[in-house]
């Protein structure tokens, strides 16, 4: 028998086997339809998977101060020493006669440095997470959801501070400078969630886009009244402060100092004549709905650029 | 019978750029040289899969093969054409991507268990079973940074082989681990195989092909250049050469589908 032979033997006895074994399996019954595989149900998507949501802001966190000997210790030391060097050149040096202004520089710096941070590692997360992003079927808009809510659980040391230096002057809590607070916090969280999905998707293509951040970011502190006073604006520009007012961050800095910086100051009611504007409420409610409708943009904007994403990473 | 995979006139275009500064682009302009170039990964592929079926995806380097197995898993969208598939995709396609080297064994078991979509509940169940097959004793509980690659792999592929999946897919996955690990996955594949889920397996080895499919798609330059029976398919590619085959090689590559 020739080689031939015997390898064309062999193959039909494996061809026999082969088919014995098609016969006898039973497709397994799958109750479900037939459907594109790639999740494009954008952020929706992503508040069904909270499970995976929260491994993922687990993970950053617990990888944040890995190998680090003060761990989230050092959380508390950055916005303290943020505040006392903020503290000693604004108060100290260029006196302004604000009451308890350490407090008003206080509340504007926590919400800031939320902003800024959600925005800035936002904007890197999905090029951070290259490798799942382009090897693994997850919903893309995970990773900048997942940087503004670390960036949130880091607000905590700030808010905690703060609660402290507040109740040390003799604040307590009242429920609309609460309901303020959650209101600015909520402004806040969404624009930072719109601004990270659109970035983060832009800097894919072009890593400018994180220089760009880093240049607005700077813009942020100087422009919302926290090392100068709303009233100083107001006094100013006269009626066109209400352009100021325009800047989301402005509001939410404003919002946040009505829940803690006003409670502290003596005359409570003459403080929120004079620093603040009259419709805050007003002002912050339109600004939550202007910030939904960029939300709404940017995920319309993050899924037409993510179809190219894992190609260009 | 019902369609698990059915893939209608797909085709995804991928763009060179050769330029990305504005330093080059500017210098590339002005010298008349092409800014970037595009073409076709897929191109206008089509073929349905029942359920319960193995499917041998086969080609040359470059043929498309890994595309296609992305646009299946779902990680890119096709521009053109549709891609639908039935049920819960599971797979070992790039195992332990996204491990987290900082973070220990377990801790990424449960998040790479997460991303493939388990549950919390469904994770716990499964701990054990995952445990026991990535056998890393002690090491489960240090940072995965400091995995040997077998390891590495090992926890990978144990924890993707125990997603409850209506569709596996598998990409080219016994490269890494040693004799006996291949042969548990082997083993795994087949009883994934026979318990009647959808297998998309991807190999250049025709011995483990013929072991584990009854259906071969042969891609060429993104098209499908040959979709049927096994034996034709791998006759097709030219991989069987039976005649100037040292019996010995066949022998060793027939026992465990060598360079898989």
């Amino acid at each position: 028998m020739s080689d031939t032979e015997r390898a064309e033997r062999r193959r039909d006895r494996r061809e026999s086997r082969r088919q014995e074994r098609v016969k006898q399996r039973e497709p397994r019954f799958v109750d479900a339809p037939l459907a594109p595989p790639s999740a494009n149900s954008g952020l929706l998507e992503v508040f069904r998977r909270r499970y995976l949501l929260s491994l993922l802001v687990r993970r950053e966190i617990s990888a944040r101060y890995q190998g680090s000997f003060l761990g989230l210790f050092w959380s508390y030391i950055q916005p303290a020493t943020r505040l006392a060097m903020y503290y000693f050149v604004i108060s100290v040096i260029l006196d302004k006669g604000i009451e308890n202004f350490a407090i008003h520089l206080f509340a504007g710096l926590v919400i800031v440095h939320y902003f800024t941070e959600t925005f800035g590692a936002g904007t890197h997360s999905i090029v951070r997470n290259k490798a799942l992003v382009r090897k693994m079927a997850v919903p893309r808009e995970m990773f900048p959801v997942a940087s503004m809510l670390t960036s949130a659980y880091h607000v905590i040391p700030g808010m905690v501070l703060l609660v402290c230096f507040c109740v040390g002057l003799g604040w307590r809590p009242d429920p609309v400078g609460v309901a303020a607070v959650l209101l600015g916090f909520t402004l806040v969280a969404i624009w930072g969630t719109g601004l990270a999905l659109l970035f983060s998707a832009a800097n894919v293509f072009f890593r400018d886009f994180s220089n760009v951040v880093q240049t607005l970011t700077q813009f942020t502190t100087f422009s919302v009244p926290m090392i100068y006073p709303y009233s100083m604006v107001s006094e100013r520009f006269g009626e066109y402060a209400q352009f100021y007012l325009f800047n989301p961050m402005a509001e939410a800095v404003l919002l946040f100092q009505r829940g803690f910086w006003a409670g502290t100051t003596k005359d409570v009611d003459a403080t929120l004549v004079e620093h603040f504007p009259k419709d805050l409420f007003l002002i912050g409610f339109a600004h939550v709905a202007v910030a939904l409708v960029f939300l709404v943009f940017a995920q319309r904007a993050f899924t037409r650029l993510e179809n190219k994403i894992p190609e260009r990473l | 019978m019902t369609a698990s995979i059915v893939a209608e006139n797909v085709t995804k275009k991928f763009t060179i750029r050769y330029h990305r500064s504005i330093k080059e682009i500017t210098i590339a302009a002005a010298r008349r040289q092409p800014l970037s170039e595009s073409f076709n990964a897929l191109d206008n592929v089509s073929f349905t899969v029942e359920q319960g079926e193995s499917i041998g995806l086969m080609g040359l380097n470059g043929s498309g093969k890994s595309t296609l197995l992305k646009l299946v898993n779902g990680i890119m969208r096709p521009d053109q054409g549709k891609m639908l598939t039935r049920g819960r995709i599971s797979g070992l396609i790039a195992t332990g991507a996204g491990f987290h080297p900082q973070l220990t064994g377990r801790e990424n078991l449960y998040l790479n268990a997460a991303i493939l979509g388990m549950s919390k509940a469904e994770t716990e169940r499964k701990l054990d079973s995952i445990v026991d097959f990535a056998d890393l004793g002690k090491f489960l509980d240090s940072p995965v940074g400091n995995y040997s690659s077998g390891m590495f792999a090992r926890l990978g592929f144990a924890i993707a082989i125990h997603v409850d999946s209506d569709i596996f897919l598998a990409d080219e996955v016994l490269a890494v681990g040693d004799k006996p690990f291949r042969q548990k996955c082997l083993e795994k594949m087949q009883e994934i195989r026979d318990s009647g889920r959808t297998l998309f397996y991807v190999s250049h080895s025709a011995a483990s092909v013929r072991r584990m499919c009854d259906r071969v798609l042969v891609l060429e330059n993104g098209k499908v250049g040959f979709d049927g029976d096994v034996a034709a398919g791998i006759r097709y590619l030219k991989y069987d050469d039976a005649s100037g085959e040292d019996p010995a090689d066949s022998e060793l590559e027939d026992e465990m589908g060598a360079d898989i």
